[in-house]
């Protein structure tokens, strides 16, 4: 019963999607404030409607009701509870009915946030939401209904795929929508301003924080996607460039230019024509990911099924919001007036430099990912472009943006002056290629590159602290004044820095990882030893354990140190008794920021095994900057002036006076 | 410089900016592409030693022989030719004979591959899908093949 109140529930929320889609427009055509009205409650009582639709599938995987057709295939009864609960977006239906859910989450967000948006532009923003919301409704009700039953219903299900019952998988996918889906608010934004016509500073301040909040959770999607990778495919690789990852990456690529560009917009009123279709290529990008992902075109873990009618479907929703975007663009991107001269050398300057080299490497990354696709469309020939391909042109596109990223904040809006921020960099690149060298010497040599990117990534922490250090103006003020001028900053200014320096870390990690890592691939026997990264690891024996639903052969090692043991590790391979299906879990132990990674091989016939061992310098570090970059974000986002009609705090005229101008 | 030779100065950037990442991928392209092949391919038309190829097709039973440390040898087969290949390293979990592989390395004679990654990856109905479609197109392929003893579950995730 409850299943069915989620079937209907669904259908609910199709038709007052379709009204949400309608009315408002007619309204703010028509300049009627009762039609427009429809937009913030319908859109509420959608995203109510598509909550109870979501609740019940989810209580059928509760339960374990295996007659409902997507529960039986996906789940069992003897999985640990989390892993039925995030079963429920563990396949093809149910996560895309989390993406419906974030979806019309987003829409009743704007609703309620939105209070003080002009009334068209609420309503318009909101029907354009709609436009999508009913477009993927119709997308589950007609091709991939998770509310299908099973007569006669079965005794058991089937399993979910055991790489995904991890916790990891559990806040990966929403944490990763939240991103990616976050983005169709600035689609609506972009869409609504061409519909009326008319664009200002103030549009970029309403977009911005949605383009924030939803660039925050698609960082930290990623790198939970990133992390899952590593610990759990069992190959200690974090990043593979496969098509799926980068159908997440080229969204946060173009986000993370669109947060860049819409800065320009609000604080200077230029760069209007270039954000509105910088805010469609990026959900485009995202649309084009769950095409990718989902219609089955590419085979991976997140194709869970291949039906045709699906690939289809979602190229007709991705062909006719792309195409008419676009479209809408070409033909009102005229009538939006530019505004806001500046010269090349300039915060505006640096700003569509950063916007040039992260869109160019978008195409880049989007050229290498469909190349393969339109090549075997095209001519039935089969390639596949790998890591090579885009360490090759990714990474070196990288640079240039990587050494200017502390530039930008130390230049002036509207004309700049290049060779001052180059003064004030000075010391800190200075320091950082010492420090670069110094690991040189102490490492005794290896590729001198690395040791470049090395100092790279030290130089983009220390340069981020720039941009405060000389806002709060250290050195030349006494220390007390000068700390309470810094806690005066604007809080964007800490995230800012906070984003940049998270970058830096991340730089270091990867750098670190690729150029530093050893692997040893060896045959060992119980009581054999093995040297990795400093370590010893002695292999103590096989032993076999039952877990709920899998059994496992698992290694115990113990490592020790200058012959003191200073951990231990399992590491093990299990199968899944449902699915019959093997995986490995590798073993990690962290020192530090570095890890040892031990995955099993196959067993030989005279009783060893086949070990892999891996000793992963600073990798924790590519995680780890992610994590500074998300808290820069939220930090960013609780800025003041972000908080969009939020009553001013008392004003403080000891500290307006201290603020430099900007 | 006045205003409009400073604006062509920054489009010029601009423009060569992408030109030399457009000339880059062009380069990447040629350097890092893998062709995909299947046995019968290699031996209509020969692969010149050192060109990085994919070679695609099931492990032919009974060909998996261990050697010395991690090193493996079996044969790539497709029905009507087999392709000798030798792997060092860990295979993947999945990795099993009368499966589909992909593996990607080079021949370092014209008759010896040696593979540098071996993928059968992820979902034990997973079939490479250029290996799919191509049994499928010689007539190679088996419903068995692809949808394992679990019986009826092929059928509905397929």
């Amino acid at each position: 019963m409850i299943v069915e109140i989620g079937h209907y529930a669904l259908v609910l929320a199709l038709a007052i999607a379709l009204i949400v889609s309608i009315a408002p427009v007619v309204g703010a055509r028509r300049n009627d404030a009762a039609l427009m009205a429809l937009a913030p409650s319908g859109s509420i009582i959608l995203f109510g409607m598509v909550t109870l639709s979501f609740l019940a599938l989810t209580w059928a995987y509760a339960v374990s009701d295996f007659s409902v057709r997507n529960v039986w295939e996906n789940s069992h009864s003897l999985m640990p509870m989390i892993y039925k609960l995030s079963g429920v977006w563990g396949n093809h239906e149910g996560s895309m009915l989390l993406w419906l859910l974030i979806l019309t989450l987003f829409s009743a967000l704007v609703a309620l946030f939105g209070r003080n948006l002009p009334d068209t532009l609420r309503a318009n923003v909101l029907a354009v939401q709609a436009w999508v919301t009913v477009a993927f409704t119709l997308f589950i009700l007609l091709t991939s209904n998770p509310f299908i039953r099973l007569n006669p219903a079965p005794a058991e299900g089937q399993d979910l795929n055991p790489v995904l019952q991890d916790p990891g998988l559990a806040v990966h996918p929403p944490l990763l929508y939240l991103g990616y889906v976050g983005f169709s608010v600035c689609f609506s934004f972009a869409v609504a301003a061409l519909i009326e016509g008319r664009i200002d500073a103030a549009w970029a301040r309403w977009v911005r924080p949605w383009t924030l909040a939803a660039w925050t959770f698609l960082t930290a999607g990623i790198a939970m996607g990133s992390y899952w990778a590593y610990y759990e495919l069992g190959w200690g690789g974090w990043w593979f460039w496969d098509p799926v990852e980068n159908a997440s990456f080229m969204p946060w690529l173009a986000g993370t230019a669109l947060l860049h560009s819409a800065l320009v917009m609000e604080k200077r009123e230029a760069l209007k024509i270039w954000t509105v279709l910088l805010a469609i290529i990026t959900f485009s990008l995202s649309l084009l990911g769950t095409f990718l992902v989902r219609s089955g075109v590419l085979t991976s873990v997140h194709a869970f099924a291949t039906d045709p009618t699906r690939g289809t479907f979602i190229l007709a929703i991705l062909s006719i919001f792309v195409g008419g975007a676009f479209a809408l663009f070409a033909w009102r991107a005229p009538q939006l007036k530019s505004g806001g001269i500046f010269a090349p050398i300039s915060r505006e300057g640096a700003l569509v430099l950063n916007n040039l080299i992260l869109t160019v490497s978008t195409a880049t990354v989007l050229t290498g990912t469909l190349y393969p696709l339109v090549l075997e469309t095209l001519t039935g020939e089969k390639i596949s472009v790998g890591a090579p391909f885009f360490n090759l042109t990714f990474g070196l596109l990288m640079i240039p943006l990587l050494l200017i990223v502390p530039m930008g904040p130390l230049l002036a809006w509207k004309r700049g002056d290049l060779l001052g921020a180059m003064q004030r960099l000075y010391l800190v690149a200075g320091l950082a290629l010492v420090v670069g060298l110094g690991l040189y010497y102490v490492e005794n040599g290896g590729p001198v590159l690395a040791f470049l990117g090395l100092a790279l990534g030290i130089y983009l922490i220390l340069g981020s602290l720039v941009d405060l250090w000389y806002r709060a103006n250290f050195g030349k003020l006494a220390f007390s004044i000068a700390f309470a001028r810094l806690k005066g900053l604007p809080r964007s200014a800490f995230g800012t820095a906070l984003a940049h320096m998270g970058l830096g870390v991340t730089v270091l990690g990867i750098v670190a990882v690729t150029a530093f890592e050893t692997e040893h691939v060896l045959e060992m026997k119980q009581g054999m030893t093995a040297d990795a990264g400093g370590y010893t690891l002695v292999f103590d024996g096989m032993k076999e354990a039952v877990g709920p639903n899998f059994t496992e052969e698992r290694a115990h090692f113990t490592i020790s140190k200058a012959g003191v043991a200073v951990a231990d590790v399992w590491s093990s391979k299990r199968i899944y008794t449902a699915r019959r299906m093997p995986t490995t879990e590798a073993g990690i132990v962290s020192f530090g920021l570095s890890q040892l990674y031990v995955s099993l091989g196959d067993p030989m016939a005279d009783g060893g095994i086949v070990v892999r061992i891996w000793w992963k310098p600073f990798i924790l570090c590519i995680w780890l900057g992610s994590v500074i970059m998300m808290i820069g974000g939220f930090v960013s986002l609780s800025d003041r002036r972000l908080r969009v009609g939020a009553p001013s705090r008392r004003t403080k005229p000891a500290k307006i006076a201290l603020e430099p101008a900007e | 410089m006045t205003r409009k030779q400073k604006r062509m100065a920054v489009i010029a950037g601009g423009m060569s900016f992408i030109l030399i990442a457009v000339l880059l991928v062009m380069f990447a392209f040629s350097q890092s592409v893998a062709y995909f092949f299947m046995p019968s391919d290699l031996a209509k038309n020969e692969v010149s030693p050192g060109t990085r190829i994919r070679l695609g097709g099931l492990v032919e039973a009974g060909s998996v022989v261990r050697g010395a440390g991690s090193t493996v040898s079996f044969k790539v087969t497709d029905g009507s030719a087999s392709v000798p290949v030798s792997y060092t390293g860990i295979l993947p979990d999945l990795f099993r004979e009368g499966q589909g592989v992909v593996t990607e390395g080079v021949f370092t004679t014209s008759q010896a591959f040696v593979a540098d990654s071996v993928l059968a990856k992820h979902d034990e109905n997973y079939m490479p899908k250029e290996v799919a479609d191509r049994l499928k197109a010689d007539g190679v392929w088996k419903e068995s093949e692809g949808s394992p003893t679990t019986g009826a579950k092929g059928s509905v995730t397929r």
